[in-house]
């Protein structure tokens, strides 16, 4: 994996009609990289991955792919792969005629293709259904057919958009391994769309997460994970203490809180996830208004004058009573420090 | 009269005023008699051999296939682009474009006829052959449009950006992936479109002059100078290759899905 870009998207802006999808984005993919675009539905995914694949053009900026200026060259022409969410595999086609239909429009010799499309087939665990047409396959069989399909044209970068939501939760994850095991041993540059925070943390080398047609974070999974740096990026990933941070002060229910360790700055608010937050000692007070047990963990909701808090603690420490008075602190320095809020 | 004869009592009726006509232009066509008759005089197939034996009939037959399929294809040929231009992008005024290739079906065919006859064929001295061939030709045309739209509707679009990731031209992904996947669609409105050619009259009446004529209007003239039950004979035969026709694509194709 070298540091140079190898995909880069510069002040894209890509619209429909006069709909702004999406604005001004900046990203850059090194070679080998496995990204993943992480947000709620509307926000430019597909979008963005349309018109990496060419088939939307941007309204301005520019896309430039191993070392060229791709903004303007057709779909067919890029050696980008994308793996629809539908699969999109030619009805009228065995498995294998769909493997091989790019091979053939390359005009390969035929021992080529039938080698290479028998190589992809056995790498998505297919070679016995290479007679089949799609009709008679599975959802998670179909997927990878069109797994296969795309990654025997050697793409320089395979895009694929939500290539795991159609799938039931085991094959999910048997797909997920799947798609990891091809990237390692390909070493293909991947993008992969996801609404799933669980997938991109433990799937992507990167994770760029969006929101209304922009970028709100890049980072590694860990960085997304426990250093979220907008409101957004901590709820999506499930801090769910979030304050707003004004002069250094916590803004709280009732007024603003003095808060005991000091801040940069920049800081416009903190978050605590539930486990985050001490129970039975602190400077603030609050009542149990409920607890919910999940197996390893207790989760309590208190009543308390910043407003509602959850606090998570071990299960095999006692259970605290509904409408008992509990004391409790957030520790400043365990919370993710917010730049953004709003 | 209680529901429970009266329901069995008007499917009868329909049923038998539907197909009724039909046997009995067979029972005719099987007659000894001389004249077209029913019930029948006595049982022969003279009738039937007659039909081929009668030159004009073999002329308008050769005519009105050459019009239903030449008319057919060349419907196709216009419909199967523009169903898949309204079907796949957002035409301006796609819609007026729909209910315009939809007319034929809803302006009866005696005012088309008339109308190309006085204002095409008789100003500008038009060939009969042409504009009969033209007529047909859009007469044929919603069908082509519908018949094949609903099977591009059925086909999602995205197999076609499939193709062109791969390394095809928009023009090669409709061959190569539309094409196949609407097959039956397109034969399915072939053969529709073709019967509905064969047996078209109104239009055909105003259009036919002398030495052109379709099968179905020498049909009509022959009638009204010999009476006899050849044309007894030969509806039924035409009725039999309506129905052989419209069996198989039943068989093969699923043709009613299309309809
Ligand atoms: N064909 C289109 N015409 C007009 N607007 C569109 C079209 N496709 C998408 N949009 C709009 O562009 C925005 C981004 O859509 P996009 O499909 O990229 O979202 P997404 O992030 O992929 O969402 P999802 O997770 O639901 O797939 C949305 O507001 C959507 O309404
Ligand atoms: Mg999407």
């Amino acid at each position: 994996m070298s540091d140079a870009p190898f995909l880069s998207l510069e002040k894209l802006t890509l619209a429909y009609g006069d709909t702004v999808a999406v604005k001004d984005l900046d990203l850059s993919i090194r070679k080998g990289e496995l990204v993943a675009f992480l947000g709620p539905s509307g926000c430019g995914k597909t979008t963005t991955m349309r018109s990496i694949a060419g088939l939307l053009s941007p309204a301005s900026g520019a896309i430039k792919l191993d070392g060229a200026d791709i903004t303007r060259v057709s779909a067919n022409k890029r050696s980008v792969g994308l793996v629809f969410q539908s699969y999109a595999l030619f009805p009228h086609l065995t498995v294998f005629e769909n493997v091989a239909f790019g091979l053939r429009l390359k005009k390969l010799p035929a021992a080529e293709i039938e080698s290479r499309v028998t190589a992809g087939l056995k790498s998505v665990g297919l070679s016995n259904f290479s007679a089949r047409k799609p009709g008679e396959l599975s959802g998670g069989q179909q997927q990878r057919v069109a797994l296969a399909r795309s990654m025997v044209m050697e793409p320089k970068v395979l895009l694929l958009d939500e290539p795991l939501s159609n799938l039931d939760a085991r094959l999910r994850l048997e797909m997920r391994t799947e798609l990891q095991r091809v990237q390692k041993e390909t070493g293909v540059t991947m993008i992969f769309v996801t609404h799933d925070q669980g997938e991109a943390l433990s799937l992507a080398d990167r994770i760029v997460v969006m929101l209304n047609g922009a970028i709100e974070q890049i980072g590694t999974p860990e960085d997304i994970y426990n250093r979220p740096i907008s409101r957004f990026v901590a709820d999506f990933v499930g801090f769910e203490n979030i304050f707003a941070v004004e002069g250094g002060k916590l803004k709280a229910g009732n007024g603003p809180i003095d808060l005991s360790g000091s801040l940069p700055p920049d800081t416009a608010g903190l978050a605590w996830r539930p486990r985050m937050v001490t129970l039975g000692s602190g400077p603030f007070q609050g009542t149990v208004r409920g607890a919910s047990f999940s197996g390893s963990t207790r989760e309590y909701l208190l009543d308390t004058p910043l407003g509602a808090i959850k606090a998570e603690e071990d299960a095999a420490l006692a259970a605290r009573e509904t409408g008992s008075a509990i004391a409790f602190d957030l520790p400043v320095e365990k919370a993710a420090r917010l730049k953004k809020f709003g | 009269m209680t529901p429970r004869i009266f329901t069995p009592l008007v499917l009868f009726l329909v049923i038998g005023f539907l197909i009724g006509p039909f046997f009995i232009i067979v029972a005719a066509s099987l007659s000894g008699g001389e004249t077209l008759a029913f019930p029948p005089q006595g049982f022969s197939l003279k009738w039937v051999a007659k039909v081929f034996t009668v030159e004009s009939f073999q002329e308008s037959f050769a005519i009105s296939m050459l019009l239903a399929i030449g008319g057919t294809a060349a419907a196709l040929v216009l419909g199967v682009p523009a169903s898949y231009a309204l079907s796949r992008y957002k035409l301006p005024f796609g819609e007026t474009i729909r209910t315009i290739v939809s007319l034929p079906i809803i302006v009866p065919g005696i005012i088309v006829g008339l109308a190309l006859l006085r204002y095409i064929v008789v100003p500008f001295g038009l060939n009969i052959t042409l504009t009969l061939f033209l007529a047909h030709t859009a007469l044929v045309l919603p069908y082509a449009v519908r018949v094949v739209s609903a099977s591009l509707n059925n086909l999602r679009s995205d197999i076609e950006e499939a193709a062109v990731l791969l390394g095809s031209s928009r023009a090669g992904a409709f061959f190569r992936v539309v094409m196949p996947n609407i097959r039956s669609g397109i034969l399915a409105a072939f053969i529709l479109g073709f019967v509905t050619s064969f047996n078209q009259v109104p239009v055909s009446l105003f259009l036919s002059g002398p030495g052109v004529r379709t099968l179905p209007i020498d049909m009509l003239s022959y009638m009204e100078i010999t009476y006899d039950p050849s044309v007894a004979a030969l509806s039924a035969l035409l009725a039999f290759m309506s129905i052989g026709i419209v069996f198989l694509a039943e068989r093969f194709l699923g043709f009613s899905r299309y309809v």
